[in-house]
């Protein structure tokens, strides 16, 4: 299946030499009609589409001030140039964040500044040409949108909202990517974005409930739809069909159990993953955040809580209120919303479970940390608590814990490879390569630590690991739920 | 890119699912494992009929625990994990095995 060659893990992580255009073919299918109209999007490429970008472009200039900022500010001192994974693992100068920006940057100047108007040539301004359109399409769909390289841009510019921007644009002008567009129309469609109908979510939830019956001799109960329960879970719908996502949430429901806190999955909003985020699209994040908020009303819920989703939290933590508030129906004694994280590390601090740390024994384990958790959002009420608390779970949980080299980890985590709407086999070979960092750091703790298990909080890095671990000679299984390390430490009674 | 079997012509969509469920055949699930270079025994077709007749119950692909469950109780215990089902479809049994059952491809974060 592959036609590329995986590269190649060597002591240290080199600064490639450059390969020009190397990765232009990579491409994702684009969206069709059926996709693009549940979103509001047109089916195909109008006609004026030039005229359409360059006014979407300008109403985002208006409406988002940090994209001109962004637009304006970048002086070019090329300390983003090495720190993005794809760039690191495709050696193409494109995928270096400032020349990946510079793709709009240019369009940017030849239509909404002045000089750029009057002289093109001498400010790098650039014509928005089929070709321009197109490279577009292929370079910003090369980027995760995991603000690494915003960590070290003095400025502080936001890479991610740059391609954000540009997505949304391309998707105006009618130029959509499929495997997300499609995705958010199940998700409005059916609930989620695997499009699991309700019947079917509930079947296998009864499975997991025998299934733990069968292992622990308890019955614990994965809830759905059940009005008056306490907690919301909202989670991420790999977690009710993939290995080793399931995993993660069979141990969200011991937490629960074991703390006799009352909790329910709603078939309404069977997703947390919200991938508006992903094509910038302010009114489909929106559409797609309003589900939680008609649940939680909908079951009388007094809180909300997130399951192990990377995005999804950056969305919860940072826009739900914007986007969906305000929830002020919800109980105010606990944050609105909550990570699970932050619930099972609060009933560890508490001592309200029993952790048998040997059931972890024959694993050793390291934390990746995803991008979305470490460099969008916050867990607890500390400063960092984002990489603190999974950490302090997973030590409680395990006897055997090892952090990778510290400038891959916590704010300067790179990612999975296949983050921001990338988790698509059609862009197979820009995910092997930009897990290249991440599986450096890996094979350093290997060698060095006797490291077993890379444990994560985000259903795309899990399902990315998973596949693309053997390109790198691990196995697939060596990608844990955080909540699937508790799930088999966590000492389960009978309730009395 | 349609794909061609017994002199007919089928739809499907650019990664080769079959466009329309009701297109499905045995040959045609049979054309498209050689393609990949799989030649489909009882084992294959035990896990295939199972996600046909799941499909048709809930119009979506059993998840993984459902598939490794049933399959365990109908070709023993041992064979009921998913270590047993990549050995089967080694592009993963979700994928691979959705594809030459006919249904489309799931989505999401898998």
């Amino acid at each position: 299946m592959a036609d590329f060659e995986t590269p190649e893990v060597k002591e240290y992580l080199e600064i490639p030499a450059l390969k020009q255009g190397v990765m232009s073919h990579s491409k994702p299918f684009v969206s069709k009609e059926q996709f693009q109209e549940p979103l509001g999007f047109p089916g195909e490429l109008v006609e004026n589409w030039q005229q359409v970008a360059v006014d979407k472009l300008g109403e985002l200039l208006k409406t988002n001030r940090g994209l001109r900022v962004f637009m304006d500010s970048c002086v070019k001192c090329g300390a983003c140039t090495d720190k993005c994974h794809y760039f690191l693992g495709t050696s193409d100068p494109r995928n270096m964040p400032v020349a990946r920006q510079d793709l709009l940057r240019g369009v940017y100047r030849r239509y909404h500044t002045l000089p750029g108007k009057l002289f093109p040539k001498l400010v790098g301004a650039m014509d928005l040409t089929e070709e321009v359109l197109d490279q577009w399409y292929s370079y910003f769909h090369q980027c995760s949108e995991c603000r690494r390289c915003s960590v070290y841009c003095p400025y502080g510019i936001d890479t991610a909202e740059v391609t954000m921007a540009t997505r949304d644009i391309m998707n105006a002008v009618g130029k959509g990517q499929k495997y997300s567009n499609e995705i958010i129309g199940k998700a409005f469609k059916i609930g989620n974005n695997l499009g699991l109908p309700e019947h079917a979510l509930a079947d296998t939830l009864e499975g997991l409930e025998e299934e733990v019956k069968e292992d622990t001799g308890v019955d614990v109960r994965y809830p759905l739809d059940e009005k008056g329960a306490e907690v919301l879970l909202v989670t991420p719908s790999a977690d009710f069909f993939a290995e080793p996502h399931v995993d993660g949430l069979i141990g969200y429901g011991k937490v629960f159990h074991q703390a006799g806190i009352s909790w329910t999955l709603s078939s309404h909003a069977s997703e947390a993953a919200n991938f508006g985020v992903f094509i910038g699209s302010m009114e489909n994040m929106k559409r797609i955040a309003m589900r939680i908020r008609e649940a939680a009303l909908d079951l009388g819920v007094k809180r909300i809580v997130f399951g192990e989703c990377g995005h999804a939290w950056r969305v919860a933590y940072s826009f739900l209120n914007t986007l969906a508030g305000p929830f002020d129906f919800l109980d105010p004694r606990y944050p609105v919303p909550q990570h699970i994280c932050e619930v099972t590390y609060d009933l560890i601090q508490r001592g309200a479970l029993t952790l048998d740390k040997s059931a972890n024994d024959h694993r050793r384990v390291t934390f990746h940390d995803s991008c979305n958790v470490a460099r969008a959002s916050r867990m607890g009420d500390i400063p960092g608590g984002q990489f603190v608390i999974p950490r302090e779970i997973i030590k409680a949980v395990c006897n055997h814990y090892y952090d990778m080299a510290p400038d891959t980890i916590g704010e300067a985590t790179y990612c999975c490879g296949g983050g921001g709407g990338l988790l698509t086999d059609d862009l197979m070979e820009l995910r092997v390569k930009g897990a290249l960092p991440r599986m450096q750091a890996l094979r350093e703790v290997t060698e060095e630590n006797g490291v077993t298990h890379l444990a994560a909080i985000c259903a795309i890095c899990k399902s990315q690991f998973s596949k693309v671990l053997p390109y790198y000679g691990f196995q697939m299984d060596q990608i844990v739920s955080v909540h699937q390390l508790v799930s088999d430490a966590i000492v389960m009674a009978p309730r009395q | 890119m349609p794909i061609e079997v017994n002199g007919k012509t089928y739809e499907t969509d650019e990664e080769g699912y079959l466009a329309n469920l009701n297109d499905w055949n045995e040959d045609l699930a049979k054309a498209m494992a050689e393609a990949d270079g799989t030649t489909l025994d009882e084992n294959h077709w035990e896990v295939i009929n199972f996600l046909r007749e799941y499909y048709e119950e809930y119009q979506i692909a059993p998840a993984v625990r459902v598939l490794t469950k049933a399959i365990g109780k109908k070709l023993g215990a041992d064979k009921g994990n998913s270590k047993y089902l990549y050995e089967l479809f080694p592009y993963g049994p979700a994928k691979q095995a959705c594809k030459y059952a006919g249904l489309p491809k799931p989505t999401g974060c898998v």
